[in-house]
């Protein structure tokens, strides 16, 4: 009973329907969380936004700090994470961690942290326009645009209109925190006023050429293919067309001199308006430096220093699954979520680079929030960790390989390549 | 032997893992001898000149379907007489639509196809997403089965006397209402149904290889020595039974 009392006091300028939806809502969560069904992260915020989606506004509303957005089809978990690591000493922060990212899930999160000042909400591609439209964000933060479960989301271009109709709606105090680097969305930051467009600027550290499933490779203005000077994780990186001259745009704050740590971190010299920090993250991979970069500009954005940035950076811990480690017994063990093909192709060149561990183990679902349709598995470039099997092999020791046809030709001609057996035509 | 393959705007249409569709003509090629030469085929270059034994095109997002469709018509007649003189196609998705005499956009729009196929295709307003089954309406496989996955907006309208590839057991099918999907004409085939089609479906992938190969002969298709497919007819009865669970329903 004090606890819905309490309520009452503390949300002070709620309406009297509110208060009785959240309390209501707030008793179903417990209840959920009682009877042992998951952590009733959606539940309270279903039965609000089921009661009345108005509410999401009005509890938007009483955060006095206002209410920042992260979206992306890879990394908004990660991003936001980072961001609220950057932003949680200084404020008390209704974040979505568990990756609640639907109306509901918003709802839920605001519902459940009492005193909350800050917003930081990640949301997924789908929903962002509506929650935009109820939140009213301070600071928008738009990561990439990936093809991602076509059975649920439909294709690239749909979700970017809906991004377009949104942020042409949002007012123009608002800040807009872009990536520059995927031109989709830095498209969408064209001719707004409250910009922070970042990016990576490391040439030594771009792939060789875009992977077979790469979005965005024809420019957004003209259709003409873009030429990459850069790519860095998928089609992200230094774009130009030749065509009609459309680029990627001037970085206002921008990775430098990325240098890898392993599969343990990697280090760069974040460059923002403000100055320079080398920051060392805690987490590998040049799709993590983006996330940073997310995470640090949103931070610029709501008027964070620097070395408060760098700091929340380095405390950094990984979000649930996305290079999660934990122990069993004397062993370890890694997880790395994967649900599309960039994002899939991202973690094996990780791998790659850090050290691929000895033993791997995929798995895909085909549930709903899996996707239905995994035939996405197949664009991913799987072939780099057969490569590494043989660095792995102790000295002394066999590797054995159960190739298919084509795979065997394949791995064949790699063997072939290094002088390990002889072309099949001269056996 | 090599068996010439045009692979159709592979840059463009490269959704819905279609090169699984090629990696399997390849690999099953191989196991019987023949090598697969695949010539990509992208805007204006190269020209279709009648080498060509299999066509095989894919799907692509809208803006890149658009971006190649003018090409892809040009090319039409090529491609029609490359049919007449038995060359073997396969055409998944976007490049089903593709083929067909055009494409009717939700705003009224026209884009004009490649007029191989007997159809014309309209935009929907509802997707129609999920696992499919077909029994197979082809003469040279009475009864076979097809699984796939299907994800399209538009329906596709055959005209009156069309061969279809097959009867819809579960799912939508070509328009969510006739019962049909997919088309026949001479030896090219049109489908929505991938994820990617031929691993699950290794007859459809042979038949398709044994036309290529007497386009190439010049001599009658003769059925090719089976291979050990025993994974391939699991991942075939994991799909139907995911279709008959969960596909969509006909209108």
């Amino acid at each position: 009973m004090s606890e819905r009392a309490g309520d009452v006091g503390t949300l002070g300028r709620m309406s009297a329907r509110l208060a009785l939806e959240t309390s209501a809502a707030r008793l179903v969560g417990r209840l959920s969380r009682a009877a042992g069904r998951g952590g009733g992260t959606t539940l309270p915020g279903k039965l609000v936004w089921k009661l009345d989606p108005g509410a999401l506004d009005q509890l938007a509303g009483r955060l006095t700090q206002g209410v920042a957005l992260v979206s992306a089809t890879n990394g908004k978990t990660t991003t936001t994470a980072m961001a609220a690591s950057i932003l949680s000493p200084t404020r008390n922060l209704a974040w979505n961690h568990s990756g609640a990212n639907l109306a509901s899930g918003v709802a839920s999160t605001m519902l459940s942290v009492r005193d909350a000042e800050l917003g930081l909400l990640e949301v997924d591609e789908f929903a962002l326009p509506e929650i935009m439209r109820r939140t009213r964000p301070r600071v928008v933060c738009l990561g990439n645009l990936f093809r991602d479960q076509l059975d649920r989301y439909g294709e690239l271009e749909h979700i970017a209109e809906r991004w377009r109709t949104a942020v042409s709606a949002l007012p123009a105090d608002a800040a807009l925190v872009a990536n520059a680097d995927d031109p989709l969305v830095a498209a969408l930051a064209d001719g707004r006023a409250h910009v922070l467009r970042f990016g990576i600027d490391d040439p030594a550290r771009a792939r060789g050429g875009l992977q077979h499933a790469s979005d965005s490779k024809y420019c957004v203005r003209c259709g003409a293919p873009y030429v990459f000077d850069a790519a860095y994780v998928g089609h992200l990186g230094a774009y130009r067309c030749e065509s009609c001259g459309h680029a990627r745009p001037e970085l206002d704050v921008a990775a430098r001199e990325i240098d890898p740590d392993g599969l343990d971190g990697v280090s760069f010299s974040l460059d923002a308006p403000a100055g320079t920090a080398r920051v060392r993250l805690p987490v590998p991979g040049l799709y993590n430096v983006y996330n940073a970069l997310a995470a640090a500009s949103l931070a610029f954005a709501l008027g964070v220093e620097l070395g408060d940035v760098a700091a929340g950076l380095e405390r950094f811990r990984a979000a649930f699954g996305r290079f999660e480690r934990f122990t069993a017994g004397d062993r370890n063990v890694l997880l790395l979520l994967i649900k599309n093909p960039a994002g899939a192709n991202e973690a094996i060149s990780t791998l790659e680079d850090g050290g691929v561990p000895p033993t791997l183990v995929i798995a895909l679902n085909d549930e709903i929030a899996d996707g239905r349709d995994v035939s996405w598995i197949w664009d991913v470039d799987f072939e780099p960790l057969l490569e590494r099997g043989l660095e792995l092999t102790e000295p002394g020791a066999e590797l054995a390989i159960l190739p298919t046809y084509t795979a065997m030709l394949r791995l064949r001609a790699i063997a072939t390549q290094r002088g390990l057996t002889r072309p099949y035509w001269e056996s | 032997m090599e068996i010439r393959v045009a692979h159709l705007y592979p840059a463009y249409l490269n959704i819905y893992a279609d090169r699984g569709n090629i990696a399997v003509f390849e690999r099953r090629a191989a196991a019987r001898g023949h090598q697969l030469v695949v010539t990509p085929v992208t805007l204006d270059v190269p020209p279709l000149d009648g080498t060509h034994d299999l066509f095989y095109i894919g799907g692509g997002q809208d803006r890149e379907q658009a971006m190649i469709a003018p090409d892809l018509a040009e090319r039409g007649e090529a491609i029609r007489a490359a049919v007449d003189g038995g060359a073997a196609l396969l055409a998944v998705c976007g490049g089903y639509q593709l083929l067909g005499r055009g494409y009717r956009a939700r705003d009224g729009s026209w884009m004009p196809g490649a007029a191989l196929f007997p159809h014309e295709t309209v935009a929907g307003e509802q997707r129609m997403i999920g696992d499919v089954l077909l029994e197979s309406a082809l003469p040279e496989a009475v009864g076979a089965t097809i699984a796939g996955f299907e994800n399209h907006a538009g329906r596709t309208l055959l005209d009156e006397g069309a061969a279809p590839l097959g009867r819809v057991v579960a799912g939508y099918g070509n328009d969510g209402a006739s019962g049909y999907e997919g088309v026949r004409v001479a030896r090219a085939i049109g489908t929505y149904l991938h994820g990617p089609l031929l691993p699950r479906n290794p007859w459809l992938a042979d038949l398709l290889l044994s036309w290529a190969i007497a386009h190439a002969t010049g001599d009658d298709p003769a059925p090719l020595a089976p291979l050990d497919d025993d994974l391939e007819r699991e991942a075939h009865a994991v799909a139907a039974s995911r279709a008959r669970s969960r596909g969509g329903r006909p209108a």
